[in-house]
């Protein structure tokens, strides 16, 4: 997809005391993944399209479009997570990564979790894109907000 | 700590002439003469401008003889919207949910 351009991933793994059924469950089912995630349609089937929605940042309305990857019950769940819309024309739509849930049963009996958010690129840290047209609106929005606490 | 950098951008850029001269800057360098030429206000309060901007990250300056050259810093913006390091504190603070919600749900 994007061979040349060279990307980061971010891993975090945990250790958890319960079994991969059961961890499988929290990453799958929709309102237990908007339990400790966010509000979700998630369906763990290949190819569902879904979103995200997360509290708005600077820069980004919070809406993650995903579509999922892989699924191998209790073992791999994979999707793709897309930052702004398709159609938006500002830097939020430049987020195009993968996100990967990978459990490993432990000899306790619990599982060994990890994820791997990939795919982000220099432009992802960087904010050259900010010089487009995006940028202007967001600055404007986020002024009120600072000059709110200023008063406050 | 990203907030409070991301403050003090977002708080140098309130000002429209400021903003207009970051954008005039992100197009390309410009000395300070021609600045004040361009937005018709007297080179000290320009001079104040460039050095909030300066302050925030978000411009680089140089010296040719007696002429002082100013140009955007793109990556001064970063701050604002640096994906990486949003994710990486995401994860981790939704792992530690996680592990909550484990802990309450049933077998």
């Amino acid at each position: 997809m994007n061979t040349e351009q060279e990307t980061q991933s971010i891993v975090v793994a945990h250790e958890l005391p319960h079994p991969p059924e059961k961890v499988w469950r929290a990453l799958t089912e929709s309102k237990l993944v908007a339990a400790w995630l966010m509000p979700n349609d998630l369906r763990p089937v290949v190819g569902h399209r879904f979103t995200f929605r997360a509290q708005p940042i600077p820069g980004w309305d919070g809406v993650c479009h995903c579509e999922v990857l892989a699924v191998e019950p209790a073992r791999r769940l994979s999707y793709t997570w897309r930052g702004g819309s398709d159609d938006a024309t500002h830097y939020g739509s430049r987020l195009d990564t993968v996100v990967t849930w990978t459990l490993t049963p432990t000899s306790s009996g619990g599982t060994h979790l990890e994820l791997v958010h990939s795919g982000f690129t220099a432009k992802n840290a960087h904010a050259f894109d900010m010089m487009s047209k995006g940028w202007r609106s967001m600055v404007t929005s986020r002024i009120s907000d600072v000059i709110a606490k200023d008063d406050s | 700590m990203a907030d409070a950098k991301a403050d003090a951008i977002f708080r140098a850029l309130a000002d429209p002439t400021r903003r207009a001269v970051f954008e005039r800057l992100a197009r390309r360098e410009h000395a300070v003469k021609d600045l004040t030429a361009r937005f018709d206000v007297s080179q000290a309060a320009i001079s104040q401008h460039l050095s909030a901007l300066r302050k925030a990250g978000l411009v680089a300056h140089r010296r040719e003889g007696r002429q002082a050259f100013y140009s955007a810093k793109r990556a001064g913006l970063r701050p604002l919207i640096d994906w990486i390091s949003h994710y990486q504190s995401f994860w981790k603070d939704h792992m530690q949910k996680l592990e909550t919600l484990l802990e309450e749900l049933e077998e």
